[in-house]
């Protein structure tokens, strides 16, 4: 895959995007390119539409109006050229099953039928191969899930969205439930497997900090409505004040890093719950 | 119920034993059903247990139960109205969907409904309580020509799907949301899953009864996974192993005038207390940390 086949068209395209479930907007009015290549962090408070964002690029939901064009074409479940995190919590960590298979699902498990033994497996086994030590979890990837810890589990979720070679990496909050080193190291991983491989990386995150040295974009989500751009020119206390319509404040610390302040109950839970977050 | 009627004793020359056994029609015809039996709960199992859906199995043979004392009633032969009943609730339970809250009190309700349903026919039926019996507890010692005929066929289309949606099923019990997004039907297979499962009911309830199925749709396949991890060789162990609990079972229940279900069940039991203990945790559920090279 040359890097100039796309180099034209953008990863994602939105202009005036709306979203919501039923006739109820989550947001509206979203209008951005995400060049190809670039590391994006998707922010916000919960429930604000960043898994809708996702759920819009996957296929999963109609936008409610507004135009979005993925890897210069309409959304489309199932598109093999988009690798799908979702939420860790989604995953039984108790179930009998090794990572390697859970991998391997990602190559075929769309597929109807079974694999017989018969059927060549050089080829798979060597695209399994590369995905898993292209995350660091050759050493642990025939040990069942139940038996990993969190951030272990999350690489192998990473090599199975990896594994059918994809062009835009969807990951929806990789980060939570894992400690600070090993967040760093989630974060150090992603985007050199990102560079390596010249993947367009959207991530929903909670805190922009663990992320701000890797990312190119911020996509801010708040109060019914997205702030796309530079992070140093989207969180910052004008934007975000004008974006959930009272004040907040951007504090910057001596590292750069940026803490955002001020943020009142009322405007981080601007509408009802989407399914699948608790209220 | 039991073998022993005919006298049948035991000699320590095995292959005696088994030719004077297999020379019974009915004992053929019970080998050969338990076999068919086993390969289907084995695969089916499998995903019974991966999926956590122990309870719908539990409820689908209970409203089995219903079924086949309907046809009791009617004259016909109870594996229609099993097949018939097992189906029909698994469509409702597909339709309550995977994520419904209420779901397990919704099948726990109809579970209650459908056994109180089936004490009404047996009721009904003057020669209640032979019928009543052999449905609840298996009767795998009467199981006729047509009746195996029936079996294998039942058991062809359960494998036939299971082979079909292997692997998008697979993908959906693991890992929902991903299979989802890459347009894998996880609903309708999960309706398909359970109406396979249905089948798979009906036909056990045949070898062990509506109260014991159980120890060959679940003990089967909660052994496997405590084995081995690999999907294909789960399916293995556990069909293996319910070929051996049943196989095993037949052959004493020959010998010894107890019914054939109490030596499966024991059998099926026992080698799950065995795997508890060999991979090394006891009855108090410590959990050790477990190896599995490729």
């Amino acid at each position: 895959m040359s890097p100039t086949l796309h180099s034209g068209r953008p990863a994602v395209c939105a202009h005036d995007l709306a979203a919501g479930y039923g006739d109820r907007p989550v947001w509206s009015g979203a209008t951005f390119d995400i060049e190809r290549g670039s590391f994006v962090a998707v922010l916000g408070p919960n429930g604000s539409g960043k898994s809708t964002l996702l759920r819009q690029l996957l296929g999963l939901l109609t936008p409610l109006a507004g135009r979005l064009e993925v890897l210069g074409e309409p959304p489309r479940r199932g598109n093999p050229s988009i690798g799908y995190v979702p939420q860790a919590r989604t995953l039984d960590p108790q179930i009998a099953f090794r990572g390697i298979d859970l991998v391997r699902l990602g190559l075929d498990g769309h597929r109807f039928g079974f694999r017989a033994p018969w059927q060549p497996r050089a080829r798979q086994d060597q695209a399994l191969r590369q995905a898993v030590e292209a995350v660091g979890a050759a050493s642990y990837a025939n040990r069942k899930l139940g038996a990993m810890s969190g951030g272990e589990r999350q690489r192998l979720l990473l090599a199975q969205a990896l594994v059918g070679e994809p062009e835009l990496l969807l990951l929806d909050e990789p980060l939570a439930s894992l400690d600070v080193a090993n967040q760093a190291a989630m974060v150090e991983l992603i985007s050199t497997v990102a560079a390596e491989r010249r993947l367009t990386v959207l991530l929903v995150a909670h805190d922009l900090n663990p992320l701000r040295t890797v990312i190119d974009l911020v996509c801010y989500v708040a109060n019914g409505r997205i702030a796309f751009g530079p992070p140093d020119q989207v969180v910052t206390s004008a934007v975000l004040s004008d974006l959930y319509g009272a004040p907040v404040e951007v504090l910057v610390d001596s590292r750069g890093r940026r803490f955002v302040v001020g943020i009142e109950e009322e405007t981080a839970h601007p509408h009802q719950p989407s399914p699948g977050t608790r209220p | 119920m039991t073998a022993a009627a005919g006298g049948a004793t035991f000699s320590w020359n095995l292959w005696s034993d088994l030719s004077q056994m297999l020379s019974y029609q009915f004992m053929r015809n019970a080998f050969l059903s338990a076999a068919i039996v086993s390969v289907v709960a084995g695969v089916v199992g499998y995903f019974v247990v991966l999926r956590r859906t122990a309870f719908a199995a539990h409820a689908l043979s209970h409203v089995g139960f219903a079924g086949a004392a309907g046809a009791v009633v009617l004259g016909i032969n109870p594996v229609w109205g099993l097949l018939a009943f097992c189906l029909g609730g698994a469509l409702v339970m597909g339709s309550l969907g995977q994520h419904l809250r209420d779901r397990d009190t919704v099948i726990g309700i109809v579970l209650a409904f459908m056994l109180g349903l089936g004490v009404l026919f047996i009721s009904l039926y003057n020669g209640f309580s032979t019928e009543a019996y052999s449905i609840l507890f298996g009767e795998i010692l009467g199981i006729s020509p047509s009746d195996l005929v029936v079996t294998a066929a039942v058991g062809a289309v359960a494998v036939v799907s299971m082979a079909a949606m292997y692997r998008p099923l697979l993908f959906a019990s693991v890992d929902e949301e991903v299979a989802v997004a890459r347009r894998v039907p996880a609903r309708l297979l999960s309706i398909a899953f359970l109406l396979t499962l249905a089948l798979a009911v009906a036909v056990a309830v045949q070898v062990v009864g509506v109260l014991l199925i159980f120890a060959l749709l679940v003990t089967p396949a909660a052994v496997a996974e405590r084995l081995t991890v690999r999907p294909g060789s789960a399916m293995a162990v556990a069909v293996g192993l319910a070929l051996a609990c049943s196989w095993l079972g037949l052959a004493i229940g020959y010998y010894f005038a107890y019914p054939v279900s109490f030596f499966i069940t024991s059998l099926a039991f026992l080698a799950y207390a065995l795997a508890r203990l060999a991979t090394g945790q006891g009855i108090g559920g410590r959990r050790r940390r477990l190896t599995v090279e490729s």
